[in-house]
Formats: C-alpha cells, structure tokens, sequence
C-alpha cells in the first residue's frame, strides 16, 4: 500500500474506492508488528476493535454517511483516558487501570469516525524530554541508531513517523508534543492553553496541560484540531472562545512580521547544523517577503527554574491521588494505612516522579512557598507580559525547536539539568499560555530531523496555522 | 540549599512517599542540584510584581445545576486493589 501522509489523500482513494478503511488498518497493523518490538511506540494494540470500526466505516462511506475523521487511523498518549481500555500514564502506579470514561478529545474525534489503533509509549506522567522515563522502558526513534523519540510524547511521535497510524494525540505541558515532533520529522501543535478540553487527560501541570495533535502535515493537524478544541462542560477551565474553522487556511497572500529570539539561535548550545538550518529558514522568510527581525529576550536564562518550581508543584498536588485506595498499584508490605500510602507510591513511581514529587512539595511548604513557588509565579508574570508585547509588535515568534537534534539513548540522563536545558525553546509557550507549532526543517549531517517552532498570540492558530502551512 | 536527613524525612512523609535510607543519598544531591538552579530566580527583583495565579480567561464557567447519569458503583469500584463490593478496604486505621 502506498504510504499516505494526508488524510485528504486518504480521502480521495477512498472515495475513489481504490481502497478501504480495513486496507489501511490492515497496513498499520502490519507496520506494527514488524517494527514495534524494536521502537516501543505502541503499549496497547486495538487490533481486533479497530479492523471492526474499519468496517463499520467503510460501510457508511459506501452509504454516504461517513464522517470528516473517515480514514484516518490514530493512536492516543498513554495519559488520555479511553472507557475500557488501560491508561497507566507510562507509571507502575496505574498497573491494571482501565478507564470508566473517555477523554473529551478522544470522544470527539471517535464521533467523527477516526479509528484508534492504540495506546502509545510516553515519559511517566509527561515528565521526560526522551521518552526514557516510561515504566515500560523507552521508545526508540524510527531514525538513526539508538537515538531517542524525544519526549514526552515520544511513543505518538514515532508511531506516525513509523507509519503505525496517520496521527496522534499527545500531551504538551512543556514541549511534550513539539520536541518529539521535531525529533522525528513531524508537525507538533500546542495549542493556546484552554483551547482544548482536559477532560480525562491525566494531569500532570494542570496550569500548563495541553492536548494537541501530532502529524505528518500542518492540514491534519488544523483537521484535528477543529475538531478537538473548544467549549466542553466537563472541563470548567476550557475556553468559550469559539473555535474557528482552522482547516480554511487563508489563501490570499499577505506577509508577516516575525521576530526570531536572538538568544535561542545565536546560543553556543546550538549545534551547528540546527544553527544552520534556521539562518537558512529565515533567509528565506526574508526572500519571501516578511519582515524578520532579530528579538531580545533577557529572560531566556529563567524560563526553565520557573516552569520546573511552578511543574513540580503542580505535579505533587495533582499526583496526591495516587494513594494505593481506589486504583492502580497497593504495596503488600503495608501494615498501617500510613505505610500503605508511603509503601505503594514509593514502589509505584518512577525515580524522576518520585524526585518531581518532593521537589513540588518542598517548594509548597510552609517555609520555603514563598522563596521559590511565589517568586516563580511572579516570574511567570514578567515572562508572559514581556513575551505578549513583543506579540503586539511581530505576528509570530521563531526559534529552532530544540538546541540539537535527538540525542543518543542514555546520554542525558545522567545530568538531569542537562536533560531540563532539551526543552528551552518550547517551555516559553507553556509558561505564557500560548500556542506554538514544530515543522520539519531539515536533516542534520547525521540524517537527524531538525524542527523550527512558531509561536503565536492567545487564540490565534487560525493564522499560525496557515503561515506554518505557507513555510513547510 | 542544603538537604539534611531530617528535612529530606521531612518532605517525604509530607509527600507520602517512603524514603528508606539506601533512597536518601541519590535523592538529597538531586533535589540540591535542582533547588539551587531554581534559586537563579532570586537574581530578579520582583517587589513590585504580583504572582500569576490564574492561567485562564474564562471569568465563570457557570451550566445548569441539573443530576446527569453518574458511574454506578460497579464501575466505580471496578479498579480498586481491594474492595467488598459497597466500599474500598484499607487497614484498620481504629483499634
């Protein structure tokens, strides 16, 4: 079969009847088997259910009665709730949960007939720039040799790049979706943070969680998130604001202002080829026409300390319920409801949860929230307003993705400051609320994908959709 | 920031997370390595800036107070590690 990266071309063989909906599974199923015991993208395979659901549909395209999501086959993030079928959030805490509820967002593209495959790999609770914090051990890039999907949600990215599914849904809380995008070649969008329902999205930063899709073109990724986004009464922090017809990219040529942070591409991290490739995008941005301009960012250096004091907070409070009661893992060892607390969250988190989950409690007690949790969120205030203005003066915001492309398996996670420092570029728009997309741009000497992000003002994706699509 | 052995203890029983002494060393240097980073805040003056509580603009999400289907007690006990069918069960917590 031939290999899609479109569901509008999906759409139109369809249709045409060169192919089916069972073809297609039957392709990606295929895929699969051959090469998820080297990647580890997918931890759950729907089989039986989705070559059923393929029937199904290829049945209502026959009738006339298929809907927008026909034909495209999707795997969701180990942290988005599906009624009957595991989520454990890459953790052994969550050993046998099966949801009793599906997340919004996955509710929404079922009911436009997309066909889930599966349950894929990521960082324990999104915490992880590499995918290697998954209980279930890492998920592997599909290019190079023993280099890491990125994270956290690296299983959704590989998945697509190794043509087990079309698409998926990943969680970005501080470049979750971004990162492995970038790292394997994809499109990552994070959208504004409310735009989409977190309704059955295991939270990790719930001021910072986002859902957003992650795909081979910047159409299906407006397609999806048309579809996902917008008002939701399980989720009372989700935006009213209405959600624009994403897929109707404007044609009408204009030309943008664009700032690029002087920091992030003139930094001496940068690996050269990354370095490279984005003078080279701005060239062209120039050659096209838009105004691009070189942006101070002073605050750069404290990007990273604030969203990690804020995360880990966040994080200890929301991981609480984790407690051995209800769900999930519940040591044998314990005596006393006490020890069944300690004894079960001990065993049951990661070593990188576990340390998240003090950080946040430190920076929470009574001596130290002002010192460090106060004094970040008024951090974040400064950031957001400086990062708002400069939004005032350019349309967009761009930097490369990340510093590098992906590294070797194990080669960070010996410095864990080293590893935080992977998500530079993309915390800023999870600290300030605003959406930002990953493109392809490139290879580096080494055939490693290399991404270039996009940031826009709150609410705008309609627009960094569409200049996205006109850069790729 | 330095960690010691009473205040690591300290945050983990308010964490509720066991911290047997093999566990100490390991966790005490990283969670140094990372409050010092987090302390390169401080370099800022804020004295004049308000905290950023509230990510969202949505003023008041407000819907209808109306009874919807709930999960049934079935499905709500159908994770636990131990339950009797009506509760979960934990250890006795009273003599």
């Amino acid at each position: 079969m031939k290999v899609y990266s479109t569901l509008k071309d999906i759409q139109t063989d369809l249709y045409a009847g060169s192919i089916t909906c069972r073809q297609l599974v039957e392709f990606y199923l295929k895929n699969i088997e051959e090469k998820n015991n080297t990647l580890n993208a997918f931890l759950s395979v729907f089989d039986q259910e989705a070559l059923e659901k393929a029937d199904e549909i290829d049945a209502k395209i026959k009738a006339g009665t298929a809907k927008k999501l026909a034909g495209m086959v999707l795997g969701i993030k180990d942290l988005l709730c599906y009624k009957d079928h595991t989520s454990q959030a890459g953790s052994r805490i969550l050993d046998g949960f099966e949801s009793q509820f599906t997340a919004t967002a996955v509710q929404r593209v079922i009911d436009e007939d997309a066909i889930i495959i599966g349950r894929q790999n990521c960082d324990e609770f999104g915490m992880g720039s590499t995918n290697e914090n998954s209980a279930f051990g890492p998920c592997l890039n599909a290019v190079g040799e023993n280099r890491v999907a990125g994270g956290s949600s690296g299983g959704s990215a590989v998945a697509v790049q190794a043509d087990m599914c079309l698409a998926s849904l990943g969680t970005d809380t501080g470049g979750s979706v971004r990162m492995p995008a970038g790292f394997c070649g994809l499109v990552g969008l994070k959208p504004t943070y409310t735009r989409v329902s977190r309704w059955g999205l295991i939270a990790y930063a719930s001021s910072f969680d986002c859902i957003g899709p992650i795909t081979k073109s910047v159409e299906d990724a407006a397609i999806l998130l048309e579809i996902i986004a917008g008002k939701d009464e399980q989720d009372s922090t989700v935006s009213n604001e209405k959600v624009p017809e994403y897929t109707a990219f404007q044609t009408e040529k204009k030309t943008y202002k664009i700032g690029y942070l002087k920091e992030a591409v003139e930094s001496e991290g940068l690996q050269p080829e990354v370095k490279a490739a984005t003078l080279a995008k701005l060239a062209y941005l120039k050659a096209q026409g838009h105004e691009v301009e070189a942006v101070d960012f002073p605050l750069i250096k404290y990007f990273l300390p604030t969203y990690y004091t804020l995360t880990t907070a966040e994080a200890s409070s929301n991981l609480s319920r984790f407690d051995g009661v209800r769900y999930g893992h519940r040591s044998t060892e314990a005596t006393d409801l006490m020890s069944l607390y300690k004894k079960s969250r001990f065993e049951g988190f990661g070593k990188e949860t576990r340390k998240r989950i003090m950080l946040g409690t430190f920076v929470l007690s009574a001596s130290y929230y002002d010192a460090y949790y106060t004094k970040a969120q008024k951090i974040r205030r400064l950031i957001k307003e400086f990062t708002d203005n400069l939004l005032t003066e350019y349309d967009f915001l761009v930097c490369p993705t990340t510093p590098t492309t992906a590294y070797k398996l194990g080669e960070k996670t010996a410095d864990p400051i080293q590893m935080y420092l992977g998500d530079l570029f993309t915390v800023q728009a999870n600290v300030v609320g605003l959406p930002a997309i990953s493109i392809p741009n490139g290879l580096d000497n080494d055939g490693m994908p290399i991404g270039f992000q996009i940031m826009a003002g709150a609410f705008e994706e309609a627009e960094l959709l569409t200049f996205a699509q006109l850069i790729s | 920031m330095n960690i010691d052995q009473e205040l690591l203890q300290k945050i983990a029983h308010l964490a509720r997370l066991e911290m047997p002494e093999s566990a100490e060393k390991e966790m005490k240097e990283s969670l140094e390595s990372v409050l010092n980073w987090m302390s390169e805040l401080d370099e800022i003056d804020t004295s004049n800036v308000k905290p950023l509580t509230h990510m969202s603009l949505e003023i008041n999400a407000l819907r209808e107070d109306k009874v919807i289907p709930n999960i049934s007690r079935e499905q709500g006990l159908k994770n636990a590690p131990k339950q009797d069918g009506e509760y979960f069960r934990v250890p006795k917590v009273m003599e």
